[in-house]
């Protein structure tokens, strides 16, 4: 059966020069990076290269990335490390209703820690205000974590505008970068950002590996005690073939990413215009302030895993949100925040394209989408064909 | 989370999909746990279900189910078809995942519902 992976949201496939990269470290050069000895510095020079390909990326300095266990830790290290070392200064912290769980379960902790929480809301394309935004500022706010782009709905927060705000009181900004960098062009001086998270398996590099940029002269406290390593900031011995293959994959996207995200863009607005050609289905998020891998609509009088199943028995992969909610039976909390029915809430689809989705596989999945809609609204109760 | 290859199955082909113009009872249940419903058309004869068909706003296991218990239900007595539960309708099916165990519930449910109706049209037309 034709396979169809549109589902990079969840998770790239490992690019092969990744993977040759990732075996060598394992095989030919296994040495500590600390170490004094060849060994080690032949280490250290991977190590060293890794930095500085994933800091370019970014447009940040090499010693302003601390390489993490992936998109959560660099999460949880940003939140809890900052909000805990400005303790002194205040408690209270913004986000946004949006989040990942990564960012809003960790607020949820530091609530509990004595911290005070704003939750923003969204408007119907998922995008945070800039005036509510303003209106939620304190003297005791220490720290803003807003995502750049939403990983449901792909919806781009205006961090920039929320960026300079915040600075011109003195707030640190974080912002969870793991669904944007690589897709579109993200700098970090650009944005006015202090912390950005980066997780290798959004682009074609391995799982278990990320990193977060801390600006130059950001107080943070780290999550663990130990070694020396990361200058302190996350000791333990490194992640070698993970921090190798992040690394390369960090290179290949930065040479990529222009002539990628048209082509994607392209082949995304084929999708959501073939979507919405067939009856009764709206599409989530902004129209064009979106990342150029993400589709997601609602279909109306059909239930998202039913469609999802479907659609998995046909061959093709999607997924109907974020794939941690996956079997959870509660709609999507971003529709819900974007003011979306519950029950057309749990008709959404989520499909997101990456480096081998071509034109014919977009026709494809359009065909099929048809096909199985039909068939199951056939099947639904909630729909009356005369009613439209 | 995985299905049985016979839900699987009954999910891919469903059977019993529809509605009757005259149906003998219809039942309707909504889930308080998702918010799914299912509902059951039957036709009844000499005390006998002689035909059932169910539509499903739901998950696979849902739809599987529906399928699934219209199935059984033919041919059955009214007393034979009211001793049909959830768990026997997940258990024909090869079991569901736990978090799918209500899902079952539904198609069982709207069948009793539709026995109900019958039975209250009966009076109904008796009195
Ligand atoms: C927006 C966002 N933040 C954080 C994460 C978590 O990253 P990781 O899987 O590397 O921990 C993900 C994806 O899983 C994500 O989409
Ligand atoms: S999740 Fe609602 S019926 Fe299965």
């Amino acid at each position: 059966m034709k396979q169809v992976y549109l589902d990079h949201g969840a998770t790239t496939p490992v690019n092969p020069d990744v993977a040759a990269a990732m075996i060598a470290c394992l095989q030919d050069h296994f040495g500590n990076p600390s170490s004094l000895h060849g060994f080690g510095r032949d280490a250290k020079q991977f190590l060293d290269e890794a930095r500085t390909n994933v800091a370019a990326l970014i447009g940040a300095h090499p010693e302003e990335i601390i390489f993490t266990s992936g998109g959560t830790e660099a999460d949880n290290m940003a939140i809890l490390g900052v909000a805990r070392a400005m303790r002194k200064k205040g408690n209270h912290v913004i986000t946004s209703a949006v989040e990942h769980h990564a960012v809003l379960d960790t607020c949820l902790a530091l609530q509990k820690e004595g911290f005070e929480i704003t939750v923003l809301p969204v408007d119907a394309y998922g995008q945070v205000h800039i005036d509510d935004f303003e209106r939620a500022l304190r003297e005791e706010t220490v720290l803003v974590t807003i995502m750049h782009a939403n990983n449901e709905v792909g919806t781009i927060q205006p961090i920039k505008e929320i960026a300079r705000m915040a600075k011109a009181k003195g707030i640190i900004v974080h912002t969870d970068a793991v669904q944007s960098v690589g897709k579109i062009p993200v700098d970090v001086n650009e944005l006015g950002v202090d912390l950005l998270s980066v997780s290798a398996h959004k682009i074609y590099g391995p799982k278990g590996i990320g990193c977060l940029y801390v600006r130059k002269g950001t107080k943070m406290l780290p999550l663990m005690y130990g070694g020396g390593q990361e200058r302190q900031r996350r000791p333990g011995t490194e992640n070698m073939p993970g921090i190798v293959g992040f690394g390369v994959a960090a290179a290949i996207a930065a040479r990529e990413l222009p002539a990628e995200m048209d082509r994607l863009t392209k082949l995304r607005d084929r999708l959501i215009a073939g979507l919405l050609a067939l009856p009764a289905v709206r599409l989530n998020g902004h129209p064009t302030e979106r990342v150029s891998i993400n589709v997601n609509a609602c279909f109306h009088y059909i239930e998202g895993e039913a469609l999802l199943l479907a659609l998995d028995m046909r061959g093709i992969a999607a997924s109907s949100g974020s794939a941690c909610s996956a079997g959870s039976m509660d709609p999507s909390y971003v529709l819900l925040a974007m003011g979306i029915p519950p029950e057309i809430a749990r008709g959404s689809l989520r499909l997101t394209l990456g480096r081998g989705t071509t034109a014919e596989q977009i026709d494809y999945v359009l065909g099929v989408i048809a096909e199985i809609t039909e068939k199951l609204r056939a099947m639904s109760p909630l729909y009356n064909p005369n009613k439209g | 989370m995985e299905y049985s290859a016979k839900v699987i199955e009954h999910f891919t082909n469903p059977r019993n999909v529809g509605e009757m113009d005259n149906p003998s009872g219809v039942g309707e249940v909504g889930s308080p746990v998702c918010g799914d419903v299912t509902r059951i058309h039957i036709t009844v004869e000499n005390n006998r279900i002689k035909e059932a068909k169910f539509r499903t706003f739901g998950c696979g296991a849902a739809i599987a189910s529906g399928s699934m218990c219209t199935e059984m239900v033919k041919g059955k007595t009214i007393d034979e078809a009211l001793a049909l539960t959830d768990e026997l309708v997940a258990e024909a099916l090869g079991g569901l995942p736990a978090v799918k165990m209500h899902c079952s519930n539904l198609a069982a449910e709207a069948l009793h519902k539709a026995i109900e109706d019958y039975q209250a049209k009966q009076v109904a037309e008796e009195a």
